[in-house]
């Protein structure tokens, strides 16, 4: 009978014993945890700050020696009721909304023909147009907004809301169209042409059959409208002066912090409370965010 | 009802892109015909010109006798049904088929009333609370078919209807149109590349190739006399042998092609060589592959045909003459002749023989 | 023909109307045109104006260019180019863009990396992640402003704590820290808190980069017994490239122009060491009412960002067409 020889194999395989592989897992998993809540920490620090401050009291908050990582004495709302009764903050908030509402509903009456016309009606160049459209998203405020300033003062808009209303679409209108050509493109058109057979003129069939479908493309541009309004704030620096007419994000840091004497209490809270829902709704939106900047970037 | 015809009908997507390349057809009143062809022949782009949807480059089209190459969809009083069935989503399956009605501002009453005449034609009458969403394949199309009825148009255009259907579904659903179509009557175009679908329903078919017509007849005409080597292999499953003869090609079709048992008559028959066989057995039917004249041939046999051949041998074969058809070498186009008796090539064709089938454009009245 | 099945019969008109909104190529153009006009008008124009503004001698009183006389030629770009602060305000702004994109870069990959795992409360650490750039800029900012604070500091608090600030201390002898005060620290503190916003953006874009790497590579590789640095350098880094490139590109270009930080934080200072072009060109353009001169500072930006623009597209191209 003849034996076989196994030979000697030259690999050699490494010695991997499950308690090492655990360690390394456990190890691994640490490191993880570790490098996550620093960068949490590093991000949400001065929100968690804002939030704390808020609701603490002028003895306990303007005391050097004070622990600041604690309520020293009972929080309270008094700067809340401050910043409401107080200041002009009801009418900063008034502001931007009315701003907010008038851009939004430009961006949508402008944005939903135009996206429409560069994906159905162009296809050729309708891609390359709408990207270049995209850049011009790119174009800082602080390089226009001195230029801007002359126009708006041209106008006879200076110090009034409206010269928000009448700029701010130079940012939403380019954006907003990009993002709405991409819930565009993968539309089932058949369904148009299908309606047009039917009886209806383009328009009619475009207001019967696409707009219906395209509602949540929609919503987005109007998510965007609203959060890219609020975020700004070079335009609305340059062209209100006068308190009437000013919006949150300058209200805030230029009326509220006045001279020696501080509201951060009422500072915090007013940035708190229009952080955070702006936050939390751009947080929603955020991948439709970012498929606008790397659909059209990459793929080109 | 309607008479539809198209004259001289071009579409040039760009300089090197011609989809239909002057194209000439003239329907009968009421007739079924089907535009056939491999995918990028633009049939569907002829579809789409007759609907309105796609502009001509030059040509006319004209529906009823009434010009209306350049009237947008909504004014040609049309139905169109596309392959994806094209229903509104968000829209349940009443409300789908009221859509047409809509806009030819019906009121509420003589709405209703259409509705439901044309769901139960088609069989969907409890399906119209649903939404396009809930229904199977099948109850799709009816629907569809229910949305392009209800507008009493003078012509249906139909976009490949069945593509979307599984094997089972086609064959019954290709009944219920062909049925749907002789009951109400109206001028219908259909588009499709599945030539069994051809064949089997369609007064005439017009197969395209290039954006061109290839041939317009009847299915008989279609297969048993092609116009050119591209129906002739387009159409018939296995498709016409093609075998060069003298210096011809003659087709002749895989049933006609029959073993030699015996004495051949040479005055009604040609016999020819058949090598390299394979047999191929299909329950049904039996094929039978090999070479005659260094081309691939088929044969097609019953299944227990009583000649079976071994593998990789030769055998004599014959085709009757009525069943030959010659074509050009070099343009593929049918010649009107008999192909020669006696294979050899220094021997001059035969004169031809009047009576064979007429030329590809065909105008029928 | 077979009988035809009777339908209800409705007397039917057809209507001849006019079908010139049904042609494509009126409708096209037609329904583009407002947001043409809008970008045409409101950024072309403001575009072109910026660069005359530069030329010319427009103020805030007076901000039409009426005659030929009201081009001065390059007077404002002497001007501003003497006073001493715009030298400063270059410096800085290419230095903070520069610097903080280098920062974000990197941690931008180890985020992005966290952000792959799965863990419990990933959703809640995502919204923190992002918070810096989701909320408005100009509000999260003053968050800092009170860190940051001459007396109230709470690092300076827990520094006093640990005994590194004070009499006799590393960091004394004097009890704050005066971060927004000194020049150095005032300007870490700036590039830190460009840092902290675009690190957000920067790891989002790297994200959808990342998701879109086909798995396949990454198990081919792991087959063929890549470790960890391997696989990073010569699988993930390089098919990254592009989407680097368009993170960067982003990321810089809001560095580059933003006006908020510098503002809201230190409004320039101390002694103009923070300030940055485009706060720069505020300062001289709109409180200062001089629009020309402001027109010219912040021109200087354009070819910069056009170059910027260019150099990162054709990296992203480069590296998608491998």
């Amino acid at each position: 009978m003849a034996t076989t020889h196994t030979p000697e194999s030259n690999v050699k395989i490494q010695d991997i014993s499950p308690t090492r592989v655990k360690a390394r897992r456990v190890a691994g998993r640490g490191l993880l945890y570790t490098l996550a809540t620093m960068f949490a920490l590093f991000a949400a620090l001065p929100f968690a700050w804002m939030v704390l401050t808020v609701f603490k009291t002028n003895e306990d908050l303007y005391n050097p020696q004070n622990n600041p990582f604690i309520y020293n004495q009972p929080p309270t709302l008094d700067n809340l009721r401050l910043l409401w009764n107080d200041t002009n903050f009801p009418t900063f908030v008034a502001n931007t909304l009315i701003v907010a509402l008038l851009v939004v509903i430009i961006t949508v009456v402008v944005v939903v023909p135009a996206a429409y016309s560069l994906v159905r009606l162009s296809s050729r160049w309708g891609e390359s147009l709408g990207m270049l459209i995209f850049l011009v998203y790119l174009v800082p405020p602080t390089l226009l907004f001195i230029p801007m300033t002359g126009i708006i003062a041209d106008l006879g808009l200076q110090n009034s809301k409206y010269a928000m209303v009448l700029v701010y679409p130079t940012f939403t209108i380019p954006f907003c169209t990009w993002l709405l050509m991409g819930f565009m493109r993968n539309f089932p058109w058949e369904i148009e042409e299908q309606a047009m057979i039917d009886g209806y003129s383009r328009l009619q069939a475009i207001w019967k059959t696409v707009i219906p479908i395209i509602i949540p493309g929609i919503l987005t541009v109007i998510i965007f409208s609203f959060t890219l309004t609020l975020h700004e704030f070079v335009y609305s620096l340059a062209f209100v002066q006068a308190s009437s007419d000013k919006t949150l994000s300058v209200g805030v840091f230029t009326e509220l912090i006045r001279g020696d004497a501080y509201f951060w209490q009422s500072l915090m809270a007013a940035a708190a409370v229009i952080a955070f829902p702006v936050a939390f709704v751009y947080n929603m939106f955020l991948d439709r965010f970012v498929q606008g900047f790397t659909v059209g970037a990459v793929k080109g | 009802m309607a008479i539809v015809e198209v004259r001289n009908l071009v579409k040039q997507f760009s300089d090197e892109v011609t989809a239909v390349d002057n194209i000439n057809i003239r329907t009968a009143d009421g007739e079924f015909l089907v535009l056939l062809g491999p995918s990028g022949c633009g049939k569907s782009t002829l579809l789409r010109m007759l609907g309105g949807l796609e502009q001509p480059t030059s040509g006319d089209i004209l529906i009823g006798d009434r010009v209306v190459t350049h009237l947008p969809p909504r004014a040609r009083q049309i139905a169109m049904v596309f392959q994806s069935y094209a229903l509104y989503p968000h829209m349940t399956v009443r409300n789908n088929i009221a859509f047409p009605l809509k806009a030819a501002k019906l009121t509420k009453e003589e709405q209703e009333k259409k509705i439901q005449w044309a769901s139960s034609i088609l069989g969907i009458d409890h399906l119209l609370k649903r939404k396009p969403g809930q229904l199977s394949g099948g109850q799709r199309q009816r629907v569809a078919l229910a949305r392009a009825l209800v507008r009493e148009p003078n012509v249906f255009l139909l976009d490949e209807p069945l593509s979307n259907l599984d094997a089972q579904m086609r064959a019954s659903a290709r009944d219920e149109i062909q049925m749907f179509q002789s009951q109400i009557g109206t001028t219908t175009i259909y588009v499709t590349h599945d030539q069994v679908e051809a064949m089997g329903m369609g007064h005439r078919i017009a197969v395209l190739n290039h954006g061109r017509i290839q041939q317009i007849g009847t299915p008989r005409e279609i297969y048993e006399t092609p116009a050119n080597t591209f129906v002739a292999t387009f159409v018939g499953s296995p498709p016409m042998n093609l075998v060069p003869h003298g210096n011809t090609l003659i087709g002749f079709r895989p049933e006609n092609l029959k073993p030699v048992q015996g004495d051949v008559d040479i005055d009604n028959y040609l016999e020819l060589r058949q090598d390299s066989i394979r047999e191929e057995y299909l329950g049904s039917e039996k094929l039978v592959y090999g070479e005659i004249n260094g081309i691939k041939a088929v044969a097609r046999l019953a299944a227990n045909h009583e000649v079976s051949h071994p593998e990789g041998s030769s055998a004599r074969v014959m085709v009757h003459r009525r069943d030959i058809r010659v074509f050009d070498k070099e343009s593929g186009e049918a010649i009107q002749q008999e192909p020669p008796r006696i294979i050899t090539s220094s021997e001059p064709a035969a004169p031809s023989v009047p009576g064979f089938t007429p030329s590809p454009e065909q105008v029928v009245s | 023909m077979t009988a035809r099945t009777a339908s209800p019969s409705v007397a039917k008109a057809p209507r001849e109307e006019r079908y010139t909104f049904d042609n494509e190529r009126v409708l096209g153009p037609l329904m583009l045109a407002p947001a043409i006009i809008y970008i045409v008008a409101l950024v072309g124009f403001p575009l072109v104006l910026a660069v005359l503004y530069a030329f010319s001698t427009a103020t805030a009183g007076d901000p039409r260019i009426d005659s030929w006389d009201d081009f001065v030629g390059l007077r404002n770009f002497r001007a501003v180019l003497n006073d001493g602060v715009f030298t400063k305000a270059l410096r800085n702004t290419i230095f903070f863009t520069l610097a903080s994109q280098a920062i974000v870069i990197v941690l931008a990959n180890i985020l992005s990396q966290i952000m792959l795992a799965d863990f419990p409360g990933k959703k809640i650490f995502r919204f923190l992640v992002m918070l810096p750039w989701t909320t408005p800029i100009a509000l999260s900012v003053l968050g800092w402003f009170w860190i940051f604070d001459s007396v109230y500091s709470p690092i300076d608090w827990l520094m006093r704590q640990m005994n590194l600030l004070g009499p006799g201390t590393m960091f004394g002898p004097a009890r704050n820290m005066y971060w927004l005060g000194e020049t150095e620290l005032a300007q870490g503190a700036v590039l830190m808190i460009h840092v902290w916003r675009t690190l957000p953006l920067a790891t989002v874009i790297l994200l959808g980069g990342l998701t879109s790497i086909p798995n396949d590579i990454n198990e081919a590789a792991d087959i063929d017994g890549a470790g960890f640095w391997r696989k990073l350098f010569y699988i993930r880094l390089p098919l990254l490239l592009p989407i680097m490139a368009i993170a960067m590109l982003f990321s810089m270009i809001f560095t580059f122009t933003d006006l908020t930080v510098s503002l809201v934080l230190t409004r320039g200072g101390p002694v103009n060491d923070t300030q940055v072009l485009s706060s720069w060109a505020y300062f001289k353009g709109i409180q200062g009412g001089n629009l020309s001169q402001g027109a010219a500072v912040a021109l200087f930006m354009l070819p910069v960002l056009i170059a910027i623009a260019i150099g990162m597209l054709r990296l992203a191209r480069r590296g998608a067409n491998d």
